[in-house]
């Protein structure tokens, strides 16, 4: 296990912030475009953290025209630019799929105080 | 053909240069010693014999330890064999990854993970039966083995249950995805025959 992970850390070339499911986060990726390449952003609610070493993945969700969206992005992806933490969300568990069911108010994370 | 002999280590994902993820499992391959090298005249056949994971000397018995001496090697755990290997290589001398290179195609043999007594949905893919419609004890069955009074008997090769894996696998045409000489790991595309700890054969592809 030492050896796998030892010889994925070469793999690991971004500094990634700590967040957790309940923040909000801004994400930056690279999307391709025939040959051109452009940045898109993705914000919305980490509902889930998935796996580990180089195959960590976390799923966004956010709300656009009232449809629910989520990405599941690799957490260290080359593809991603940026992570940006805009909001810490407090939550009491780790997966935040009742949020699926909830709408409007509801589907709110209560924002953490620190 | 060239070869190592090497030790899964399990599966892993990277990324590729355009940012998609890869998967591929790691093997620590090597470092291999040559033990014996088998020629025409003497043996009938040329090949190389590789032995790999070095062992303490007490462990082996004294028929084995005297293959070693020969050679001039410590006693190793496992020993294989790499026919027409191609090439002079000298009784003794270390074989390591870097035989080895990103994009090479590599055959892979190993000990396929032993599934026991397995039935016919596992072991052939067999569709089963419906689960529903007033079934009873279909749900996993073969069906029908073949006809009645004639032949009168079950033929032979006839697809049944029975023991399934723990076997001799070979994968062919496996992609090397990266080589790490520092650590003796070799990165191969997509899964390979064994569990995790098991031995593998890593062989140069065709090509």
């Amino acid at each position: 296990m030492d050896l796998i992970r030892e010889f994925t850390s070469k793999y690991i070339k971004r500094e990634v912030p700590n967040f957790n499911p309940g923040d909000t986060v801004r994400v930056q990726t690279k999307v391709k475009e025939g040959d051109k390449e452009r940045l898109q952003t993705f914000q919305g609610t980490v509902i889930k953290k998935k796996g580990g070493g180089t195959a960590e993945t976390f799923t966004v969700r956010k709300l656009s025209g009232g449809v629910g969206v989520e990405r599941i992005f690799p957490l260290y992806s080359p593809n991603l630019t940026k992570i940006e933490v805009v909001k810490r969300g407090k939550v009491r568990r780790a997966k935040l799929y009742y949020l699926r069911k909830r709408k409007g108010k509801a589907a709110k994370v209560k924002e953490k105080i620190t | 053909m060239k070869g190592l002999i090497g030790k899964k280590l399990g599966m892993t994902t990277i990324f590729r240069e355009d940012g998609r993820s890869l998967p591929v499992t790691l093997v620590e391959a090597g470092p291999c010693r040559v033990v014996q090298v088998k020629t025409e005249e003497v043996d009938g056949y040329n090949a190389l014999q590789l032995g790999f994971e070095p062992i303490k000397e007490k462990r082996v018995n004294k028929p084995l330890l005297g293959h070693f001496k020969r050679a001039g090697t410590s006693p190793y755990r496992v020993l294989r064999e790499f026919r027409d290997w191609g090439g002079e290589v000298k009784l003794g001398s270390e074989i390591k990854v870097d035989i080895f290179s990103p994009g090479d195609t590599v055959d892979v043999i190993g000990i396929s993970k032993g599934k026991g007594f397995a039935g016919v949905v596992k072991r052939h893919g067999f569709r089963g039966g419906p689960k529903t419609h007033g079934q009873s004890d279909r749900y996993r069955a073969p069906g029908s083995i073949g006809a009645s009074s004639n032949p009168s008997r079950v033929f032979k090769g006839t697809k049944m249950a029975g023991r399934l894996g723990g076997k001799r696998v070979t994968v062919r045409n496996l992609v090397l995805a990266d080589v790490d000489p520092g650590k003796n790991l070799l990165a191969i595309k997509g899964p390979i025959p064994g569990p995790p700890k098991g031995y593998v054969i890593i062989r140069k592809g065709p090509r």
